[in-house]
């Protein structure tokens, strides 16, 4: 009986989180579709704030991620590829693994780590601190106020980043071919016949999906802190597991849709 | 005088949890009205009910004639004023910011008007000097002080107060004190209080709601002087003597 009891009580709390997740993202989802027929109720100067720290304060580690990424692979495959006297092809693969695929995907690890562990935790916080009540009795809805300018500040910090995480990462690339005696020029002529406009943009509308789920899961655990001692340390260790697992997630359907499609 | 609040035989807690049973009272426009009781015993419980943050369980709610339902939720939200335990002002915003807040989202008042009307309202509450600071610059009394202030912006037809005198040290406790007679008398304000700071109690409570945990309900409704002088009532005589039971 303890058992069943205790199953069934869990089930009970699971089924609850998830209805509270499904009303926090149909909310969110009404705010931003409503946000052009009511531009003046987004908060600007909140959003501006949180893109500063998501974007310009997390530039050096995604450019330095991205820029050792980038040295590392090239070494890795420079290795393989000269024993049959092809490591130009570094350049080719570089462009592409960057561009479609690890340039997104390691980016939106780091804003998960940095910026969506910081939005739990200043939601959380304000959570426990009341502010949140205190914004609904002052009839302000907590998602337009502060989920919204989160997740738009996720969104348009993702590209910024995710680019100069990718140039980074073919500088890297390029170094280490310029070692093995592969002029530079060649190496970005390369680049160039490899990367194609779909591609970039592809790679780029990707990061901007990954940026929507960093936020949205960041500010959703910050959302449902509770009022422990350890409330916002498990809102925030959530926002980060929860991203990484939904960025791969969301990456693994990208990755079989673009099979089936031919992209 | 009419009642701001009503509640007729209202269950209050959560889903599946009643913490009180069949509470009935009216709160009267300009009075301070105390809801007090031990810990636990449901008083904040039935404030969040008042303030709109948790529908009641059974009974009728009424909060300047309204009953808070999604439709009316917005309208009664401009009609109350809440002023939180911690405070609750918004870390990243001055205290002039945060008492502007309401009136950049409700008010029709232009940039200058508004900052000139939260100068006002901080001014009432005698802290002018301390606009341009942090939340994180000021004291726990000042922050309550500031929260006072917002609240009032938008003027309400009643503030609520949950437990003021927490935290603070009896001279603070009793300038707070002080402060809601000051705005009761001077501008007519309904204050709706939760404590169980007897001394604060006795200065400033026109009417108390006192609240019992072991019997899940109301156990008494009058003026302080009245619960402690005339009730029958072991728990409440107790409560106003400090503990101790006289006769």
């Amino acid at each position: 009986m303890g058992l069943f009891s205790t199953i069934g009580k869990n089930a009970a709390a699971r089924g609850q989180a998830f209805g509270e997740a499904l009303a926090f993202l149909g909310e969110t989802t009404v705010c931003l579709l409503s946000l052009p027929f009511h531009p003046r109720r987004f908060r600007l100067g909140d959003c501006a704030l949180a893109f500063q720290r998501a974007s310009f304060d997390g530039l050096m580690i995604s450019t330095g991620i991205g820029f050792l990424l980038g040295l590392i692979l090239a070494f890795q495959s420079a290795a393989a590829l000269k024993m049959f006297g092809v490591e130009v092809y570094v350049a080719d693969m570089l462009t592409i693994g960057l561009f479609r695929e690890l340039g997104p995907l390691v980016t939106a690890i780091i804003l998960a780590g940095r910026s969506g562990s910081a939005f739990a935790a200043e939601i959380g916080t304000m959570k426990v601190n009341e502010e949140l009540n205190a914004l609904t009795t002052m009839g302000l809805p907590p998602i337009r106020f502060l989920v919204l300018p989160r997740v738009v500040a996720a969104i348009l910090a993702m590209p910024i980043l995710t680019i100069c995480a990718e140039l980074a990462g073919l500088i890297g690339g390029s170094l280490v071919l310029q070692m093995m005696n592969v002029p530079t020029v060649v190496f970005w002529h390369h680049v160039t016949s490899t990367a194609s406009l779909f591609m970039i943009v592809f790679g780029l509308l990707k990061s901007c999906l990954f940026g929507l789920l960093v936020g949205l899961i960041g500010c959703g655990a910050g959302m449902r802190t509770q009022t422990t001692a350890d409330g916002v340390g498990v809102s925030a260790t959530s926002a980060v597991v929860g991203g990484i697992v939904a960025i791969a997630v969301a990456d693994g359907i990208l990755a079989v849709l673009c099979y089936l499609w031919n992209l | 005088m009419e009642p701001v609040i009503e509640l007729k035989h209202v269950d209050a807690g959560y889903p599946g949890v009643v913490i009180l049973k069949d509470v009935s009272f009216e709160v009267r426009r300009g009075e301070v009205f105390i809801l007090l009781g031990g810990s636990g015993c449901g008083k904040s419980t039935i404030m969040k009910h008042m303030i709109g943050l948790n529908p009641i369980l059974a009974g009728e709610l009424r909060v300047a004639g309204l009953e808070w339902t999604r439709k009316t939720h917005d309208e009664l939200c401009r009609k109350i004023g809440v002023m939180y335990q911690s405070g609750a002002l918004f870390g990243s915003m001055t205290c002039l910011e945060n008492v502007m807040l309401p009136l950049e989202e409700f008010s029709k008042l232009n940039g200058k008007e508004r900052r000139a009307r939260a100068m006002s309202l901080l001014a009432d509450v005698e802290l002018a000097d301390a606009a341009d600071k942090m939340p994180s610059e000021i004291s726990g009394g000042m922050k309550k002080r500031v929260a006072i202030a917002r609240a009032m912006a938008l003027d309400p037809e009643v503030v609520f107060l949950d437990e003021p005198s927490a935290g603070l040290d009896p001279i603070t406790s009793s300038a707070l004190d002080d402060l809601i007679l000051k705005l009761k008398g001077e501008k007519g304000m309904t204050f709706v209080v939760v404590t169980h700071e007897l001394p604060s109690i006795f200065k400033i409570a026109d009417s108390c709601a006192m609240f019992d945990k072991a019997r899940r309900g109301m156990i008494a409704l009058g003026t302080p002087q009245e619960l402690r002088d005339s009730s029958k009532d072991d728990f409440v005589r107790k409560f106003f003597n400090r503990g101790e039971v006289h006769g």
